[in-house]
């Protein structure tokens, strides 16, 4: 008896799974579990030959095109036209989507001007506009940004127009009362009261502009881009391109998700206690 | 610090079925740093009054004047605590929430820090600086918003029941606390608030309202010395007599308070 719970404190001790590690890798370990399980059916399915090989590539083939390309430039440089496009669109999205969000929950007459127009375009899907934007803006890069800027802009107005909606009374009359004038009630109470939101809205809206934007390169004959590459590969039947492609695309949205969105939020409202983390 | 003069001041607002009038020509005078609260039941206004003083609201008729000038809006002459905790700036550390006013003011920042520090103090928060408000209790929310009202010194304080919602010891403690404050600054202070033990505990003056509409029913000195027992003969006699006043209109609602 004394033995064992030597032997059990022992090997709790020696490290091999410490409380904070241990749920660390615990975590880890959920979050890669279900990819492990779809990976494996892949696998299978990919092996047992129901499908041709050309459309059905393995793993190992999709990841070994996928170092070929990153190797000799080509999706990199795909990656990189489709990031510049993607960032563009994106910051006027943001610029302009902010903009006019805020002042539709600031001022009455902006909001019965925008509201309407915003409510009709919102819900239809951003494809619908390329041929019109195409059209109009000509085929290339400068057309596919405004349309990504155009179409992810509607949900950053939306939030950030909640946003200073949601803003608490208590908080502009306490400000009120400590002398705040409009200038300052807007940058140092409207806008921090506004910005889970706001950066809810910019969340979904770089979502949109993925979407919108990697159907778009498929359209608007750009000659590098991830859509153009994913397209361009289905004439050769290069699926194994066209997952590399698609692999590059999730790895780009998790880095923007993790190494910027969630950084802000850490810094500012789940500082503060306005976001649970 | 200032006299405050309140003069026929009567509030209606609307409502669906047409205007309802809240306060009723309501007239008293505050004299300079004197201590008043408002008491009264739900209904009775005393929080609208308070509106008004602040500035928040317009009275229909009369007017109300600090210190000779007439009230026509919110103003750094008066500070002001409310109820909810969520008063504070969610993004601002209390040292950050406690300098707003100073900011505003155009108080240096090296200056404003020092001020807002010792205003953390008196309200014995200086351990405390650097918190955001969601990481401390009610009570200390409640606090910083005092110190935060206090900072810009205004020479009247405005209080909406601002300990209402905290527990009982928590609320004992913050009444002493808020005399002391009170005795520091001399601050010409209204408080509202339903609980006749911590008007007793606490004013120099108890405004009795009573409801439908809110109009002034008693006026009452309380002379006891300071710091006062809420355990003594007189304290109880007092929170009697007050009872009384109340307890005549609440009879008459038929509803106890």
């Amino acid at each position: 008896m004394q033995d064992a719970v030597t032997t059990i404190s022992t090997r709790d001790a020696s490290g091999v799974m410490p409380g904070r590690v241990a749920s660390r890798l615990r975590s880890v370990w959920r979050n890669i579990f279900p990819f492990i399980v779809v990976g494996v059916l892949w696998e299978i399915i990919a092996v047992s030959g129901v499908f041709p090989a050309r459309l059905f590539p393995s793993i190992e083939t999709v990841a070994h095109t996928f170092f070929t390309l990153t190797a000799n430039g080509i999706l990199p440089h795909h990656a990189i036209e489709t990031l510049i496009r993607l960032l563009s669109g994106f910051a006027l999205a943001a610029v302009f989507g902010v903009g006019i969000g805020i002042l539709m929950g600031r001022s009455r007459l902006a909001e019965d001007i925008f509201l309407p127009l915003v409510s009709i375009c919102a819900p239809i899907p951003g494809l619908a506009y390329t041929p019109l934007f195409l059209l109009w803006f000509g085929l290339g890069s400068f057309s596919s940004i405004l349309l990504v800027g155009f179409v992810s802009a509607f949900p950053i107005i939306f939030n950030s127009w909640t946003g200073v909606k949601a803003v608490k009374e208590i908080w502009v009359r306490s400000a009120h009362s400590m002398g705040a004038d409009d200038r300052r009630m807007f940058t140092h109470v409207i806008l921090p009261g506004a910005l889970p939101y706001i950066l809810t809205g910019l969340r979904l809206g770089l979502a949109q502009a993925w979407r919108v934007l990697v159907a778009v390169e498929m359209l608007a004959a750009v000659p590098w881009g991830l859509g153009w590459l994913i397209f361009g590969a289905r004439k050769f039947l290069n699926t194994d391109a066209m997952l590399a492609g698609i692999v590059v695309i999730a790895i780009i949205g998790l880095l923007l998700e993790k190494l910027v969105f969630q950084k802000i939020e850490n810094y500012t409202v789940v500082r503060w206690g306005m976001v649970a983390a | 610090m200032v006299p405050i003069a309140i003069n026929n001041v009567t509030l209606e607002y609307d409502t669906p079925a047409g205007k309802v009038t809240g306060v009723k020509d309501v007239s008293f005078d505050i004299g300079a740093s004197e201590f008043v609260c408002i008491v009264g039941p739900s209904g009775c206004g005393k929080s609208t009054l308070l509106n008004v003083i602040a500035g928040f609201l317009a009275p229909a008729a009369g007017d109300i004047r600090i210190a000779g000038k007439v009230v026509t809006g919110h103003g750094m002459d008066r500070g002001v605590v409310f109820q909810d905790f969520a008063q504070l700036f969610p993004w601002r550390t209390a040292l950050g929430n406690v300098s707003f006013g100073l900011e505003m003011k155009g108080v240096a920042k090296e200056e404003r820090d020092k001020i807002a520090r010792e205003q953390l103090r008196l309200v014995k928060l200086e351990k405390f600086v650097d918190a955001f408000p969601h990481h401390l209790s009610g009570g200390m929310q409640q606090r910083v918003a005092i110190a935060r009202a206090l900072a810009y010194n205004p020479s009247v304080l405005l209080m909406d029941e601002p300990f209402a919602a905290l527990d009982a010891m928590t609320r004992d403690d913050m009444q002493t606390l808020l005399a002391d404050v009170w005795r520091e600054t001399r601050k010409t202070v209204i408080y509202v608030t339903h609980n006749v033990a911590e008007a007793v505990y606490l004013a120099d003056r108890v405004i009795v309202m009573s409801a439908h509409p809110g109009t002034v029913q008693a006026d009452i000195r309380i002379d006891l010395p300071r710091p006062r027992d809420p355990l003594s003969v007189e304290f109880l006699d007092r929170q009697k007599q007050l009872m009384r006043h109340l307890g005549h209109k609440v009879s008459g609602n038929g509803a106890a308070h």
